[in-house]
């Protein structure tokens, strides 16, 4: 079966190197290009035999009904929170997603958004580069990173490659996940309310399914305090969002760094305003180097698929 | 001046005070010295003066020293001492402290977090949302990745040596360029800060300033540094040619900078405010209640070995300088 012949269907332009390699080596269709997107499903729907897709983008039976020649669907994302895994299952479609790849980046952009929020890096930035900086006296204390108690709720690939960076800064590491593991240098709480009672700087780093929904609720904000910090380099439904806007506001929670936004793209602006909290808009992977390696694995894996050779990355 | 019996045991011993002390400090040492602030001290008591405490980084020359005939020990509350004339404090013999590595740990850190949000765009992304254009304009322009990049330190000291530990765990390949290798040191030793430059994609800056290093960071080093390299100083201005900085970046030959310290503080070129690539703070690496703490505890263990005449000696966390 040749490559070329394998109409893939690409639901939003996430990358310009993985559209140009999906035209170059598939038959490519667009989604955006349709409008109404329904006159694709259709012109196409029959012949599509596989979707490239992303976190916003919801891949239920709704749209698994609109392509019943469907074989795969590649994730541009490690997250397939966005995928109804059931029905993919039962229709013996198979799914893929980019672990690994993206670890580095993520926990690379936690940790740095744990010592901006603590040490107002990013506040300082805005007050020198609003001409405020006048007097070499001023000073605004903020606290010290090194040694606070990092507690990571999901010691994954992404969790781990967090404690092993935190460590370097003295950080006891703390964890929460459903099985307690053998780890010697890491302590681990039953509970997340427990864990962020006992931590200065909660990490959520776990999957988004139904049971870590709100894993962060106003219980754990509480138990995290007016002095702890919050990094969710997760995903946005992690956390009670209004929750956690009152508790910043109101000074219940010390401070957070946030990648990720129940509503992306749009944030709180109840926020805008602090200069405890780091906002950032979804850029965990957000890096030439890692967004290359994620189109060349979804490529990887579709050209696997043509070939009948073992997927990759396979989630189902 | 006051002319009360001399009762040494029950007098708190003379320190003089080149600039008026933070509040933390005075409040932290108020009860265990006597303080006269320098300028305010007639001749006589001048002459009695045998220790200048310097809070902060306002210059110390020859003729402030000039005027305490008596003085034995200069005690900075700084790492880097390059506003005390040192030169003037070596032909009379006197001994000068700093704050040992009582900074070093916030130094580092700060250091490091420059790194990352200079690399991943942190600051900017943040304005970005900020200023709503993630809903208005879409996604954020791609950033580059802080693992494997490679790291040279200059000055593999107290701060030089916290940070490669640090960058390290983020997978970085480190290199350090110093007046000498340091053999106990798992880093690589690169002899010359240009062949550092050149080899590497994150310069950090973390020596003190000296006459030597004046402006070491010139066009040549952050041109072999390169477009996509990233300069970071939480050292001192005066390491770098600033006007040089300030073109290179506006050019591209420099991929970006991290700074805390200018070569005139606090002014800072205003060319830098609106780039991107650029994260500036106002020399507060180190300002932290837990960097207080410890600058406060290097000072009076110092201090009070000096006055109960022992000699002075590295004082557990202290350091003492070898003029």
């Amino acid at each position: 079966m040749a490559m070329d012949s394998l109409s893939v269907l690409l639901l939003y332009p996430v990358n310009a190197y993985l559209e140009q390699e999906l035209d170059r080596r598939f038959s490519l269709l667009r989604l955006w290009e349709h409008s109404p997107p329904d006159s694709l499903f259709r012109a196409h729907g029959s012949a599509i035999r596989a979707v490239v897709g992303y976190p916003g983008h919801k891949v239920d039976a709704a749209l698994l009904d609109a392509l019943p020649s469907l074989e795969i669907f590649s994730s541009f994302s490690v997250g397939i929170d966005h995928v109804d895994l059931s029905e993919c299952r039962e229709r013996g479609i198979r799914v893929t997603n980019t672990p690994d790849v993206l670890t580095d980046d993520v926990a690379d952009l936690a940790v740095g958004l744990a010592i901006a929020a603590l040490r107002k890096i990013r506040q300082a930035d805005r007050y020198v580069c609003a001409g405020l900086w006048k007097a070499k006296g001023d000073y605004t204390l903020t606290t010290r990173f090194s040694g606070k108690r990092v507690g990571i709720i999901g010691l994954g690939r992404i969790g781990l490659t967090v404690a092993t960076r935190v460590e370097a800064f003295d950080c006891p590491v703390n964890y929460y996940q459903r099985t307690k593991k053998e780890y010697p240098n890491y302590t681990y709480y039953p509970s997340v309310v427990e864990l962020a009672a006992n931590s200065d700087v909660l990490v959520v780093a776990c999957p988004l399914n139904e049971q870590t929904r709100h894993i962060v609720n106003r219980e754990v904000i509480d138990a995290l305090g007016p002095k702890g910090v919050l990094i969710n380099i997760g995903r946005g439904p992690h956390v009670d969002e209004p929750e956690l806007v009152s508790a910043l506001v109101e000074g219940r929670l010390g401070g957070a760094g946030l990648d990720v936004f129940e509503d992306e793209p749009n944030v709180p602006e109840a926020l805008f305003t602090l200069d405890n909290v780091v906002l950032v808009p979804h850029v965990g992977s957000g890096t030439h180097e890692t967004r290359q390696a994620m189109a060349d694995l979804v490529l990887g894996n579709l050209e696997a698929h043509v070939l009948k050779k073992p997927l990759l990355t396979p989630v189902v | 001046m006051e002319t009360t019996p001399q009762s040494h045991a029950d007098e708190k011993p003379l320190v003089f005070l080149a600039q008026p002390l933070f509040p933390e400090f005075a409040a932290a040492l108020a009860g265990r010295y006597r303080f006269v602030l320098a300028a305010d001290a007639d001749s006589a008591t001048s002459a009695e003066a045998r220790v200048l405490l310097v809070p902060g980084l306002a210059p110390v020359t020859a003729q402030h020293l000039a005027r305490l005939p008596a003085l034995q020990l200069v005690a900075g509350t700084s790492v880097g001492v390059d506003h005390v004339d040192l030169d003037t404090c070596r032909s009379r013999g006197l001994s000068v402290t700093n704050a040992g590595p009582a900074f070093a740990v916030d130094s580092a850190d700060y250091a490091v977090g420059l790194v990352v949000a200079v690399l991943r765009r942190v600051a900017a992304a943040d304005a970005y949302v900020r200023r709503g254009r993630w809903a208005a304009d879409g996604d954020y322009p791609l950033a580059t990745k802080v693992s494997g990049k490679r790291v040279g330190i200059v000055g593999l000291g107290n701060i030089g040596s916290r940070v490669a530990r640090r960058l390290a765990a983020f997978g970085c390949a480190v290199s350090y360029h110093s007046r000498s290798p340091k053999p106990s040191s798992p880093y690589t030793f690169v002899p010359t800060l240009l062949d550092l430059a050149v080899g590497s994609d994150v310069l950090v800056l973390s020596c003190a300033l000296t006459d030597e290093r004046k402006y070491m960071v010139n066009r040549e080093v952050m041109e072999a540094l390169g477009k996509d390299g990233v300069l970071i100083n939480v050292g001192r201005g005066g390491l770098v040619d600033e006007p040089e900085l300030v073109s290179c970046l506006r050019d591209g030959a420099l991929g970006g900078a991290g700074l805390d310290v200018y070569a005139n503080e606090p002014a800072v070129p205003p060319e830098l405010f609106g780039m991107d690539n650029v994260v500036l703070s106002d020399h507060r690496a180190v300002i932290t209640p837990e960097s207080m703490r410890g600058v406060l505890e290097v000072i009076t263990a110092n201090l009070d070995t000096f006055f109960s005449g022992r000699p002075l000696v590295i004082y557990r966390s202290t350091a003492m300088l070898r003029l």
